[in-house]
């Protein structure tokens, strides 16, 4: 993307119909760590990779519980993130107040999506810089939406925000057939493995990651270390598990790389 | 709601303005509604009276309506405030309605709706004027609740207003119970309003009775209930109290 004439303001059209400041907007998800969200019926897992600016800083946060019942992860200009995060606690709590009842998540990412719209059509305003994945429930189930800062908004079975993410989402168009009929345990299994995706090589360690799950009798919680590391113990630990076979041999390049990553911790050896 | 200085006058304040503006008096009233949750979801009765001071001057009017798919709302007091709720509670089914997404509000929302609305009225001192009685059926499970015109909410199996408080209430504790059959619910419900009608003066003999359940609300047409008044206690009232009237 290069400059050009057109990007100065976002109130600007160019002659091709595109409003640049709102695409510019759209690449500082890009350069945000990976969020990854999946659903099943019942149940939806965010997921996220801890990126910490130095090794003496703590991570930033990047999940927020919006309700008992929603969730959120976001992608790009974290502040940007956190004040619409409040909004969201906002609208929600105002909801329950008032009819003693949760928000519905559709009409919560309506709302949401609306607000960055504004921000696309006023020249004092900037777009928001942040892609939120929500996650929550209403009376249909369980519900996963992309909104974007350009103001769509758009439901996804499963999917994957910030960078190295095209990597997360190929392996979840490769599965996203069978979350449907997932079970809790499943989706939490490849949230987890999603995110190594994104990790291209590093080894993946529960420190790295954050996991939030909420579902139908479930409300919005995030996973312990512990539970996180159970779960990747599983597939590291049990190469010979069809999943991760099937899984790594399509990989590729990726593969030989996580070998080596594990031969670093002390986990038991790869038996490929 | 605009206020005005008030103007001393000697000991007199004059706020004329800021009173005309709220409600001080109910003018044209609605007597009892009366309603209980049965086996298929809610039953409610109330007549078909509007009382101006002692006078029943309307004898048509409808105090129970559907609200949305899951609700039915029936009401006492004031009529002109009730028909203001209705106008409310159209534009919030109507904006509920416009998400068109699969969601809908239940009548445990429209409940909590009336209530914050209720009561934030009282809070200015410029009450709508009215008993609520908010009943439905969603996914299942049925709801019955009340609000009153200071904004006191709650549920319960069986509730009323106003004077059905004191008369059908105590009728309703001794003999409802779970899974009532629809003819059992009826029944129940006339005998309580038979009573309201001997001894409420502003009720008059034309009742409707409502039925939610899943499928839907109905309206009974209006009828009438038969009365008896040849029992010994009216035809000599004073058979016992020497020197009473």
């Amino acid at each position: 993307m290069f400059r050009n004439q057109y990007d100065t303001d976002v109130t600007t059209w160019s002659p091709t119909g595109r409003l640049f400041q709102v695409e510019y907007a759209m690449e500082a998800v890009k350069q945000g760590s990976a969020a990854i969200g999946l659903r099943s019926r019942s149940h939806v897992v965010l997921a996220c990779v801890n990126k910490a600016q130095s090794e003496l800083s703590s991570h930033q946060r990047k999940i927020f519980k919006v309700d008992d019942h929603i969730g959120v992860a976001i992608a790009g200009l974290t502040a940007d993130g956190r004040v619409l995060s409040r909004y969201m606690r906002s609208e929600s709590i105002n909801h329950s107040f008032t009819y003693e009842s949760p928000l519905p998540v559709g009409r919560l990412v309506v709302r949401l999506a609306d607000k960055a719209q504004v921000c696309t059509q006023w020249s004092w305003k900037r777009p928001y810089g942040v892609g939120l994945l929500v996650g929550g429930l209403d009376e249909s189930g369980a519900h996963l939406y992309y909104n974007c800062p350009s103001g769509n908004y758009f439901e996804y079975q499963a999917f994957a925000i910030g960078s190295r993410s095209q990597a997360a989402k190929t392996y979840l168009e490769r599965r996203f057939e069978n979350f449907k009929e997932s079970s809790r345990e499943e989706l939490i299994k490849d949230a987890i493995l999603a995110i190594r995706e994104t990790l291209q090589g590093e080894t993946l360690k529960s420190s790295l990651c954050t996991v939030s799950v909420l579902g139908v009798d479930e409300p919005f919680h995030f996973l312990d270390q512990e539970s996180i590391q159970k779960v990747i113990d599983t597939f590291e630990k049990v190469p010979e598990d069809e999943e991760d076979n099937a899984g790594e041999a399509e990989i590729g390049a990726v593969a030989p790389a996580e070998q080596g990553g594990s031969g670093d911790q002390d986990l038991a050896p790869m038996e490929m | 709601m605009t206020f005005t200085i008030p103007i001393e006058n000697g000991n007199e304040v004059k706020n004329a303005e800021a009173d005309s503006q709220r409600t001080l008096y109910p003018y044209v009233t609605g007597t009892s509604v009366v309603a209980i949750k049965y086996k298929d979801g809610i039953l409610m009765a109330s007549d078909m009276g509007g009382s101006y001071g002692s006078t029943l001057r309307y004898k048509n009017i409808e105090r129970m309506k559907a609200i949305g798919k899951h609700s039915l709302l029936g009401a006492s007091g004031e009529i002109s405030d009730l028909q203001e709720i209705l106008r409310y509670l159209d534009e919030l089914i109507l904006n509920d309605n416009m998400w068109d997404d699969g969601n809908s509000l239940g009548p445990k929302e429209v409940h909590n709706y009336l209530t914050r609305v209720m009561y934030n009225r009282r809070n200015k001192f410029n009450p709508l004027w009215n008993t609520l009685v908010l009943g439905g059926v969603k996914n299942g499970e049925k709801y019955l609740g009340m609000v009153s015109m200071i904004g006191v909410s709650f549920e319960d199996n069986h509730v009323a207003t106003g004077f059905g408080n004191h008369l059908a209430r105590p009728i309703l504790r001794d003999e409802w119970r779970e899974d009532l059959s629809f003819e059992d619910g009826v029944k129940l419900l006339e005998k309580c309003m038979r009573v309201l009608l001997y001894r409420d003066r502003s009720a008059i003999n034309k009742l409707q009775i409502a039925k939610m359940t899943e499928e839907g609300v109905t309206v009974s047409e209006p009828y009438s209930l038969k009365t008896f008044w040849e029992f010994s206690a009216f035809t000599n009232p004073t058979v016992g109290a020497e020197g009473s009237w």
